[in-house]
C-alpha cells in the first residue's frame, strides 16, 4: 500500500492529487510560479550547459576532435583518470571504515568526529591546495628533507593527488553514515550470533544493504575528483603534458584565447557531469524502490 | 536504554581498527595539513597577521567575497524555495528531468561553469547582449561574481527544502483553509514556519560554499584589484609572489570564518532535525 502510493508520486506530485483549493493554487498562479522557476533555472543552468556544447562545436567536428586528441589533452585526460583512480578508492575505504565505526558503535565525541569529517567541505579549495604547499613546498615543513632526497610532491603528481583526496574526503563517508545509522545493526548482530566473522558480516550483510548509498557516494566523489580546479591549480605548477589535469588544461587554453579548444575540452567534462547526474538519478530511483519494498515491514516493527 | 544499546553494539567486531584508521587518515589528510596554516601564521606574530589581513586590497576583497556570497545566497533562498515548491507541488512536463538537472552545479567542474557563464554573460554573449545596450556589464564586473556564486550555490536551498516540503502534511493546510485562511496566509503562517529551519540551513550552506569558491569566479570576474578581486584569488596572487606568510594569513582569516559557519550550520541542522521529529 505504502509502496504503491509512493511509486505513484514519482509520476504525480503529491500535492496534485488533492486538487482542492485548500492545498493548491489556481491555474494562473501555478503557471506563473512554474514559469518563473524555469526562467531562473534556464538563465543559470540550461543556457550555460548548452553554451558549452555549442561553443565546443562552433568550428565543426574536425577542430573539436583535434583538440581532444592532441598530446597535451591526452596527457591531461590520463592524469585526471590517474588522480581519480587513486583518490576515489582511498576515500572509499576511509568512508566505509568511518561509517562502520560511527554507525555501529557508541562512543564519546562522535558528533565532533562527524563535524571533523565534514571539514574539507567548508574549506576553500584554494586553501586546500595552500596547506599542502606549506607542508611539502620548497619552504615547507618537509621541504628540505624532500629536496635532499629528490622527492617532488608540490608541482608534481603526488601533490595533485593529495589535494584531490582532501577536497573529496567527506563524500563517501557522509553518504554512508546516515544510511548505516538508519539501518541499525540488528542484521549484523544476527549474523554474528550465527557465527559469521567480521569480513563475512561486512561482505554478506552490510555491503548488500549499503551498496546503493556506496555507489552514490563514489559517483559524487569521482565527479569532484575529476573536476577539481582550485586546489589542484595551487599545487600543480601548470606544467603542460606533465602536471595538467583536464580542468587546468581548459584554463590554459582559455587564457590563450583558444576558445574552441577550451570548450571542446570543457564539453568532455560537461559530459562527465551529465553522466554523473544520470547515474545519480538511477541510483536514487533504485534505492527509493528498495526503501519502498522495505517500508511495510519497517512499519510493522515499529 | 543507553547501556543496553552500548552492550548490544559491542557484539560487532572491528571497532578499534575502523575508528583507528578513521582517526589516522583524518589526521594525515585533514588535521595536520590544516594545522600547518595556523603554525605558519603564528610565525608572523599577531601584529604581522593583523597588518596583512587589513590592507585596503584585502579588505576590498572581503567586502566583495562576503557581500556577493550573501547576495547570491539570498537569491538562492528565494528562487531555491520557489524551485523546490514547484518541483514538489506541481506536476508538469519534464519535471523529473529538471529535478535531476538541479544538481548540475555539484557535478559540473567549476572551471567549465566559469567559462560557460563568461561566454553567455559577456557583452556579446547570448544573455549579456540584452544588457549591454543599457550599459549593464555582467561579465568582468562584480555582477559577474554574483552570477557565478548564484550558480554554484543553486542546489543547496532546493535540496534542503525539498525533502521537508515532501514530508509536509497537507492536512495542516486543509485545516488552515477550513479556518478561513487564504493560500498566502496558509503559506506564511503554516508552510513557511515548517520549512524555515531547512531554508536557513540551505542559505547558510550556499553562503559557506560561495565564500570559498574560486574556479567559476575567476573567469567571469575580470579580477581587477579593489573592484572585482575575490579573497581566494588574492591568496593565489600572494602565493605566486612567494609571499607564503601573507597568503597563509589571509587563508587563516577565511578558515576562521568557515569554521564559525560550519558550527552555525551544524546547530541549524540539529535544530531542523528536532523540528522534524516533533
Amino acid at each position: 500500500m505504502a509502496g504503491a502510493a509512493s511509486t505513484l508520486s514519482l509520476h504525480q506530485a503529491p500535492g496534485a492529487k488533492a486538487g482542492s483549493s485548500a492545498t493548491t493554487e489556481p491555474f494562473a498562479i501555478r503557471f506563473t510560479l512554474i514559469a518563473i522557476a524555469l526562467v531562473f533555472l534556464g538563465l543559470f543552468l540550461f543556457v550555460p550547459l548548452a553554451a558549452v556544447f555549442v561553443e565546443a562545436l562552433r568550428k565543426g567536428f574536425g577542430p573539436f576532435w583535434a583538440a581532444l586528441v592532441e598530446p597535451d589533452a591526452v596527457s591531461a585526460i590520463k592524469l585526471t583518470l590517474l588522480t581519480a583512480a587513486i583518490a576515489v578508492p582511498l576515500n572509499l575505504v576511509f568512508g566505509v571504515a568511518a561509517a562502520w565505526a560511527i554507525a555501529k558503535f557508541q562512543f564519546r565525541g562522535k558528533q565532533f568526529l562527524i563535524t571533523l569529517i565534514d571539514l574539507p567541505f567548508s574549506v576553500s579549495p584554494v586553501i586546500a591546495g595552500l596547506i599542502y604547499v606549506l607542508l611539502f613546498g620548497a619552504q615547507g615543513w618537509f621541504g628540505t628533507y624532500l629536496q635532499d632526497n629528490d622527492i617532488k610532491i608540490i608541482f608534481a603528481v603526488p601533490g595533485i593527488v593529495l589535494a584531490t583526496i582532501f577536497v573529496t574526503f567527506p563524500f563517501v563517508a557522509r553518504e554512508l553514515i546516515p544510511l548505516m545509522e538508519a539501518q541499525g545493526s540488528e542484521e549484523e548482530e544476527a549474523a554474528r550470533v550465527l557465527g559469521a566473522n567480521g569480513f563475512q558480516i561486512f561482505w554478506k550483510v552490510t555491503l548488500p544493504n549499503i551498496k546503493w548509498g556506496l555507489l552514490y557516494g563514489v559517483i559524487l566523489c569521482n565527479a569532484r575528483a575529476m573536476g577539481e580546479f582550485g586546489a589542484v591549480s595551487v599545487v600543480s605548477g601548470h606544467i603542460r603534458g606533465l602536471t595538467n589535469t583536464l580542468p587546468l588544461h581548459v584554463e590554459i587554453l582559455y587564457n590563450e584565447y583558444n576558445f574552441s579548444a577550451a570548450f571542446a575540452t570543457a564539453s568532455l567534462l560537461a559530459l562527465l557531469a551529465l553522466v554523473t547526474l544520470g547515474l545519480k538519478s538511477i541510483v536514487e530511483w533504485r534505492s527509493a524502490k528498495l526503501i519502498d519494498t522495505d517500508a511495510p515491514t519497517e512499519n510493522v516493527q515499529k | 536504554m543507553s547501556t543496553t544499546t552500548f552492550r548490544k553494539h559491542n557484539v560487532l567486531p572491528g571497532f578499534n581498527i575502523s575508528l583507528g584508521y578513521t582517526l589516522l587518515y583524518l589526521c594525515l589528510i585533514v588535521l595536520i595539513p590544516l594545522s600547518a596554516a595556523f603554525f605558519k601564521t603564528y610565525s608572523l606574530g599577531w601584529e604581522g597577521f593583523w597588518n596583512t589581513v587589513t590592507t585596503p586590497r584585502v579588505i576590498a576583497s572581503y567586502k566583495l567575497s562576503f557581500g556577493a556570497s550573501l547576495l547570491a545566497a539570498l537569491i538562492n533562498a528565494v528562487f531555491g524555495l520557489l524551485v523546490a515548491w514547484v518541483l514538489v507541488r506541481y506536476d508538469f512536463w519534464g519535471r523529473r528531468f529538471i529535478d535531476a538537472l538541479v544538481d548540475l552545479p555539484f557535478a559540473l567542474p567549476t572551471a567549465v561553469a566559469g567559462i560557460a557563464l563568461t561566454a553567455i554573460y559577456a557583452g556579446n554573449g547570448w544573455i549579456g547582449q540584452f544588457f549591454e545596450p543599457y550599459g549593464i556589464k555582467i561579465a568582468f564586473s562584480p555582477l559577474g561574481v554574483l552570477v557565478a556564486l548564484t550558480f554554484i550555490g543553486l542546489p543547496f536551498v532546493v535540496r534542503t527544502v525539498q525533502p521537508v516540503l515532501e514530508d509536509l502534511e497537507t492536512e495542516l493546510e486543509e485545516a488552515a483553509a477550513s479556518l478561513g485562511a487564504d493560500r498566502l496566509q496558509t503559506f506564511r503562517h503554516v508552510i513557511l514556519p515548517a520549512i524555515g529551519p531547512a531554508l536557513i540551513t540551505g542559505f547558510a550552506l550556499a553562503f559557506a560554499r560561495a565564500v570559498g569558491e574560486y574556479g567559476s569566479v575567476i573567469f567571469i570576474a575580470g579580477n581587477v584589484p579593489m573592484v572585482s578581486e575575490i579573497t581566494p584569488l588574492l591568496i593565489i596572487t600572494k602565493l605566486e609572489q612567494y609571499d607564503y606568510a601573507g597568503a597563509t594569513a589571509i587563508a587563516v582569516s577565511m578558515l576562521v570564518v568557515s569554521f564559525v559557519l560550519l558550527l552555525v550550520i551544524n546547530l541549524l541542522q540539529g535544530w531542523s532535525k528536532k523540528r522534524k521529529e516533533k
